[in-house]
């Protein structure tokens, strides 16, 4: 016991002394909302974090730390709170229920930087919001869907009608239309962004409905999986499921949050931190469309093409003239919808078969 | 492949892994022991045949190890339970905590990895007949055990002499045991069975219902197998049909979302309404429905209390210490 | 070779105040086994779970805050428990708790008045109550299973909890987003010493329902019918005591607690209405019930242990480098350490050498159900 005892104190003296190390270097900490292994949304806020330790010089010069899994309800605020305290200078939050949360540890502690993604709420001067236009990458999908099926019908695997996801849809929709405009997406709501079970089930049940090409914003592979067996083409989402489906992924939009991450801890390495808010997309290199696979060579060119444009910033996928899915008009010949307008998109534009959970 | 066959091909993958499950814990409850740990079980089993399955490269490889990883796993509860005498209903929770919890440790490794899978019957000819041929001789291997499993249980409860020792020792342990019985061990069998078969239903998740291993992918199907054992009052004929109604009743949902109306103006009136309806609700009152639907025929078998009481194992969840 | 249990005459003392800290001290040991197994330090491990999160003061108000729900629900669940009637659902009355309480400031937001606060937890309160009596009423009436019908309306509570966050009750204001608008510094549950943290008044309520609990448990009449019918129906019915009354009581205290629980989880630590407010604290807290020995007291003890257990894994995740199921299955050995330590409270446990004589015994003991 006696022995026990030493040990115990000796390893907490060893941490402690690990801590004084760390002055020298900058700590980035983040919090993930689901296990670094769901090869979704956290793998890639993870990948991102690894990428940026790298391209900073490695352990040497940037420690980063993380705590997976952590729910949104009131463990978040202490979860955000211990690494304020034990020594982070930046913390990512990557959900958007850490809202509250992040600028309420933010307000406590005004040396260290917050970063909250996909949030609108930037209540003290060292919280800043970013997020990614992933919805750049649906449309360009679109467009290939549009070719690529025979039926003119595809299955859209859906989490939660936030605006994100509804923009998202009706970008698909866009890209779709620009090819055929009677194109047909048929919408499963499955209420969850991680069941690979119910995920499944939901692509069988939208083929078995006629599709014969499946896109998700759900994060797991499952769907992926199905449409392999029944021997039609999917896209990934968030990561690279080529895996999964080598010979049925199409294409996959890759949230890269390294470029990003890289930028602002060394903002803060070199004290030139700022408070802001980003919405990036494929120009900055935020969004990115995995290698096009299992496609004829011109619809591969098309792809190419509409990913140069909307890269370059030539083109918005949300360029009038639009209906809105009642008909009214949305957007006027060559408008291009306000950003803060997406942000709380709440609407189908027309064409979508689906009735919008309001 | 016309649509209503494909539709019921989901609906038998869906139902496969509760039934499976289900029929384990039958014969558990019937033996007199309520078992609460079957998601835990399952998940072990899960994670077991997923990694068996990618390490040896043979997805039969990976369904044995399911198998036996649950029969193994329920022998922490066995030991606790019967031969230590503990609270059943915790000691099962006990077992499904700790099964998230070890599955989660033992399986992070495996996240991401495509895994083996285990490929469907396919006969010359006879797989290809219309309507019934991918549905008789075209499914998975987990969908024939499922079916053998349920009338391999009928026949040994039912029909042969162990089976009526082990429904004894379920009805009254006490005269079970001062007519010689071995309570404790026959227990100790049954627990052991539907340790296996929780197992089985978990690797039948991660070889066949989506090939990937997944932290907590059972998603409470071990609970809703736990509801189709009260659900069918303990007969296993019911426990089939309970699990593919309850199957139905998941793929359905999806289906009411996905289906165009157009497509449907030439059903009969009340369906076309009922469709119309359901498919105007909330997402979210759809995903409730299969817990309604359980809760609802709880109820309707609950409330005819002579057939219950005649089916129930009397000593259900009781704790036994033989005296001696 | 194998074990025999001899029940004791009594209860023993002795093993009823030592075996929580046996199961304690067992879970160390199987703890330390655990990490080294990791390739991780066990000293360093054991320590940052269960030692250094009570080295600082701001993690002691944050180990109150995740006790005071796990607390409060577990002393409602050791009523129902030790009448022998299973409430495996307080997650769903939590949940409908906090959206009945929630309900009296979106419905009238000028009400701005020292009187709302008070209001809603009876709201809370009585949401739980009425989402429990659901089970209740359906064993009393029909004697359909509560262990299935409370958890399958679980499931029903969160998903009807998000689709009012999505739809009537969202926040016009967050961007389409699901979240129900923030409460107003009177709907708020004060914190107790805002200066060094940010403990609420539920860990108060918590403590109070213990001691209220343990005395009607204890020291009243309805205590003793509610353990007279734990332990022996049949016996209760003789003494003229109501099974269906006795059910319906203890499903409705369970279910106030737990609903109280849930409106003290969002108007204090979480702020607002949204789609996740429980990291499923109506399940932790069936471990928190055993763990106490169904007995309020112990709960309260029992209840700080798991709240350390989930702190202790958050640091030992940034310390130790272990992941997070690690908390799992730490919380899954300790229930089994406790409930196999119990054993030894009603039974001499023996070891025996040879297996004993195949005659049937004239006679074996049937202990009722539940350790009450």
């Amino acid at each position: 016991m006696k022995k026990l005892l030493m040990a115990m104190a000796a390893s907490a003296a060893l941490l402690t002394a690990g801590g004084a190390f760390a002055q020298d270097k900058t700590k980035a900490c983040f919090i993930y909302v689901g296990p670094i292994g769901d090869f979704g949304w956290s793998y890639q806020h993870h990948q991102g974090a690894l990428e940026m330790q790298e391209a900073l010089g490695g352990e040497e010069k940037v420690e980063i730390a993380y705590l997976e899994s952590v729910p949104e309800g009131a463990d978040a605020e202490r979860a955000i709170e211990r690494f304020a305290r034990s020594g982070c200078n930046i913390i990512f939050t990557t959900s958007f229920g850490y809202m509250d949360a992040t600028n309420k540890v933010a307000a406590k502690f005004p040396d260290v930087k917050f970063e909250h993604a996909t949030g609108f709420k930037r209540e003290h001067p060292n919280v800043a919001t970013y997020n990614s236009k992933f919805h750049e990458g649906r449309y360009v999908q679109g467009v290939i869907a549009a070719k690529m099926s025979e039926a003119g019908v595809a299955g859209y695997i859906a989490s939660f009608p936030i605006p994100e996801v509804v923009m998202g849809i009706n970008a698909f929709m866009l890209g779709a239309q620009s090819v055929d405009p009677d194109f047909e997406v048929k919408v499963v709501w499955a209420n969850t962004w991680f069941d690979p079970g119910k995920e499944a089930d939901a692509a069988k049940a939208l083929i078995d409905q006629g599709a014969d090409i499946i896109t998700q914003h759900t994060d797991s592979t499952a769907p992926m999986q199905v449409a392999a067996e029944r021997g039609i083409k999917a896209f990934g989402q968030a990561s690279d499921m080529i895996k999964f489906g080598p010979e049925t992924q199409l294409t996959s939009i890759i949230d890269d949050w390294g470029p990003y991450y890289t930028e602002r801890v060394k903002a803060v390495m070199d004290g030139t931190w700022e408070q802001h808010d980003v919405w990036a997309g494929m120009a900055e290199g935020h969004v990115v469309m995995a290698p096009y696979t299992n496609m004829p060579d011109d619809v591969k060119a098309l792809a190419e093409e509409t990913e140069a444009k909307i890269k370059s910033g030539e083109f918005d996928p949300f360029t009038g003239p639009v209906k809105k899915q009642d008909g009214s008009e949305w957007l006027a010949e060559g408008e291009v919808a306000e950003e803060s307008e997406l942000l709380g998109l709440n609407f189908y534009v027309e064409g979508v078969d689906d009735e919008l959970p309001q | 492949m016309g649509m209503a066959e494909a539709i019921l091909l989901t609906v038998a993958t869906a139902a496969t892994p509760l039934l499976i499950a289900a029929i384990g814990e039958l014969v558990v409850e019937r033996s007199g022991v309520l078992n609460l740990g079957v998601e835990g079980m399952m998940l072990m089993g899960a994670v077991a045949g997923f990694g068996a399955a990618i390490m040896s490269g043979s997805a039969w490889i990976g369904v044995f190890a399911g198998l036996l990883t649950g029969a193994l796993f329920s022998l922490l509860f066995a030991f606790l339970a019967l031969t230590l005498v503990t609270n059943q209903v915790a000691t099962g929770l006990a077992l499904t905590l700790l099964g998230i919890g070890m599955s989660g440790m033992i399986g992070e490794s495996f996240v991401g990895m495509p895994g083996v899978k285990l490929r469907v019957l396919d006969l010359p000819v006879i797989s290809d007949i219309p309507l019934i041929g991918r549905l008789l001789f075209g499914q998975d291997p987990f969908f024939y055990i499922s079916i053998g499993l349920v009338a391999g249980v009928m026949w040994f409860l039912f029909r042969t002499r162990a089976g009526l020792t082990l429904r004894s020792v379920g009805d009254s342990h006490t005269s079970a045991h001062a007519l010689g019985i071995r309570v404790v061990l026959i227990r100790y069998c049954a627990v052991m069975f539907g340790g296996a078969c929780a197992g089985l239903a978990g690797a039948q998740l991660s070889l066949v219902y989506t090939t990937q291993w997944i932290e907590n992918m059972t998603a409470g199907r071990g609970w809703i197998a736990l509801a189709l054992v009260v659900f069918a009052s303990w007969r296993p004929l019911r426990v089939l049909v309970g699990a593919y109604l309850f199957g139905a009743i998941t793929i359905m949902q999806l289906h009411v979302q996905a289906v165009n109306m157009a497509d449907l103006v030439s059903l009969p009136g009340p369906l076309y309404w009922l469709v119309s309806v359901l498919k105007s609700a909330p997402s979210q009152l759809l995903s409730a429905l299969p817990y309604l639907a359980t809760i609802v025929v709880l109820v309707i078998i609950s409330r005819n209390r002579r057939l219950t009481i005649m089916n129930t194992p009397a000593s259900l969840g009781r704790p036994f210490v033989p005296d001696r | 070779m194998r074990l025999e249990l001899v029940k004791r005459p009594q209860q023993s003392k002795l093993y009823s105040a030592l075996s929580p800290f046996i199961a304690f001290g067992l879970t160390l040991v199987a703890g330390a086994f655990l990490f080294a197994m990791l390739g991780k330090n066990p000293a360093l491990g054991l320590y940052t779970y269960f030692v250094e999160p009570l080295t600082e003061l701001w993690s002691l108000h944050e180990l109150a805050v995740k006790a005071a729900p796990l607390i409060l629900i577990a002393v409602g669940l050791s009523v129902c428990f030790v009448s022998n009637n299973w409430n495996i659902g307080a997650e769903g009355q939590f949940t409908i708790g906090a959206i009945t309480g929630a309900a009296l400031p979106l419905y009238f937001p000028d009400a701005q008045t020292i009187a709302l606060l008070p209001a809603m937890l009876v709201c809370g309160a009585l949401g739980g109550a009425v989402y429990a009596a659901i089970p209740a009423l359906l064993k009393a009436r029909f004697n359909t299973n509560e262990i299935l019908t409370s958890l399958m309306l679980v499931y029903v509570a969160q998903l009807f909890l998000d689709w009012l966050v999505r739809g009537p009750w969202r926040d016009p204001a967050a961007m389409s987003f699901p979240q129900a608008p923030a409460f107003s510094s009177w709907a708020t549950l004060p914190e107790l010493f805002p200066m060094s943290g940010r403990a609420n008044w539920g860990i108060v309520f918590a403590l109070v329902a213990a001691l209220v609990v343990w005395f009607m448990l204890s020291r009243t009449l309805k205590g003793f019918e509610i353990r007279v019918i734990g332990q022996s129906p049949r016996a209760g019915r003789f003494g003229g005591f109501s099974t269906a009354r006795t059910i319906v009581f203890a499903f409705l205290v369970s279910g106030a607690l737990a609903g109280l629980a849930g409106i003290a989880e969002v108007s204090g630590a979480i702020g607002r209405l949204q789609p996740q407010i429980s990291p499923g604290y109506g399940f932790a807290a069936i471990i928190v019930a055993f763990l106490g020995r169904l007995n309020p007291l112990g709960i309260v003890a029992a209840g700080f242990v798991l709240a350390l257990s989930y702190l202790g894994g958050e640091a030992a995740q940034i310390a130790v480098g272990v992941t997070d199921k690690t908390v799992r299955a730490f919380q899954g050995i300790l229930l089994f350490f406790v409930l196999a330590c119990d054993t030894l409270i009603h039974y001499q446990i023996r070891i025996v050498r040879r297996a004993p004589l195949s005659e049937p015994a004239s006679l074996s003991t049937e202990t009722a159900h539940g350790h009450g």
